[in-house]
């Protein structure tokens, strides 16, 4: 019987369960080792060479160097793990996060010292909020870091 | 015997303790969030205690997807400030209380609650930017600190209904140690926020401040709602919430004696992606 999971429905989200973390486990390894600064630095100085030292899927290490946390996460990437990588390229969180919206950093920061995104149409998928999927992209950002 | 004589809400955002440590505290922005603070610090001041029980959660710093313990209670004499990716934070190393942590993860182990027990972590912003919130910069935190760190990076993160419970034995332990330890218990993270993709930059005032009201007031059922509400209504990362009812489950109402004071209460959006809390709570 599989296990029980209701938030399958959430919009714009996706929930790191034990399924994600087996998915994402060597993504996510990786992102932990740049915790260190001399990982970091030999990171910078050739990121393919680095994610090769993984065994990480292709499309991981593609996700990683195209800096798209969004496929990122959909490759089992949790966002604790992605935000050493985000630091070693010198983002802050709110950029890490606005990044995934489709929103440029201004227009993301000026959504959030508004009040942030609000809840109305964004509980359940199928409701007509801003983090539905036919909302995308939410601004004119790039959607990578 | 140790008795805990307050608890302590606050968020744990990044952001906050790259404000203080890069000296942006005087900016107009960060002035509205360190404002629902100042009356805080005072108090802070007049009522150092010997410990705090501080319950936070790891942002995948100490632990990896290595080992994931659901509840993990620091024993170890000091814990050092970690590295999270940008070097370590520059405020004071943490000092525990070994005696203290041991007899409470005795108790709450034989109470059946299932603890891991660390000697050995780095702790990160989680625990560190609630100290420099409540006491600003100084060279040594002013108390000791047992880490009380919570899973929230894998789903599921324990309920709130065990974190509560799990609150009241805290307390119980608490109250058998033989020594007249003043000692406060902090909750923190949150509140309303979610940090990953199209629906990041959640904020839900209603239903954080729905929280706080029943956090003050009917914790016992706040402690029945389910993971999906949290999920759905406060974001993914908002789920973390769950950790203020083991701080709220150690206040005095929850074995029977009076209903704790509220000494202060602040709320204020946003501080980078998320909805500052804040609660001072007394027995």
């Amino acid at each position: 019987m599989a296990l029980h999971k209701p938030y399958q429905d959430v919009p714009g989200t996706t929930i790191f369960d034990a399924e994600q973390s087996r998915k994402g486990y060597w993504l996510n390894q990786f992102c932990m080792s740049l915790m260190k600064a001399d990982n970091r630095e030999r990171f910078k100085a050739d990121q393919r060479a680095y994610l090769d030292e993984w065994p990480m899927s292709e499309e991981q290490k593609q996700a990683v160097l195209a800096r798209d946390l969004n496929r990122c996460i959909a490759a089992g990437g949790n966002i604790y793990f992605l935000a050493k990588l985000g630091a070693t390229l010198g983002k802050s969180f709110q950029q890490m996060a606005g990044s995934m919206t489709g929103m440029t950093e201004e227009e993301y920061r000026d959504m959030m010292i508004k009040g942030g995104r609000s809840i109305a149409g964004n509980r359940v998928i199928g409701e007509d909020g801003d983090a539905q999927a036919n909302r995308q992209p939410q601004g004119h950002g790039k959607g990578t870091l | 015997m140790a008795r805990i004589t307050a608890s302590v809400y606050t968020s744990h955002v990044p952001a906050i303790g790259a404000a203080m440590d890069l000296g942006k505290t005087q900016e107009p922005y960060w002035q509205k969030v360190f404002g629902g603070y100042e009356f805080s610090r005072r108090w802070a001041q007049q009522h150092v205690p010997d410990v705090i029980f501080l319950v936070y959660n790891d942002h995948a710093t100490a632990f990896s997807l290595e080992i994931i313990p659901t509840f993990a209670i620091g024993t170890a004499a000091e814990y050092p400030v970690a590295d999270e990716g940008w070097g370590p934070r520059p405020v004071p190393k943490v000092i525990g209380h070994p005696e203290l942590a041991s007899h409470i993860a005795q108790s709450v182990i034989q109470d059946d609650f299932d603890l891991t027990i660390v000697n050995r972590m780095d702790v990160d912003h989680g625990l560190t930017v609630p100290l420099s919130l409540l006491f600003g910069q100084v060279d040594a935190w002013p108390c000791k600190v047992i880490p009380f760190a919570v899973n929230v990076v894998q789903y599921p993160v324990p309920s709130g209904r065990r974190c509560f419970m799990l609150g009241q034995a805290i307390r119980k332990a608490v109250e058998s140690f033989d020594a007249p330890l003043n000692v406060q218990i902090w909750g923190t993270g949150g509140m309303s926020h979610q940090l990953q993709g199209a629906r990041a930059g959640l904020i839900n005032k209603e239903w954080d401040n729905r929280f706080l009201d029943r956090l003050i007031d009917d914790p016992a059922g706040l402690a029945q709602v389910p993971h999906i509400e949290y999920v759905r209504e406060a974001g993914s990362e908002g789920i973390e919430l769950v950790m203020w009812l083991i701080a709220r489950g150690a206040m005095a109402d929850t074995a029977g004696g009076a209903k704790p004071k509220v000494t202060h209460r602040f709320y204020h959006v946003p501080a980078s992606n998320t909805a500052v809390g804040h609660l001072i709570l007394e027995n």
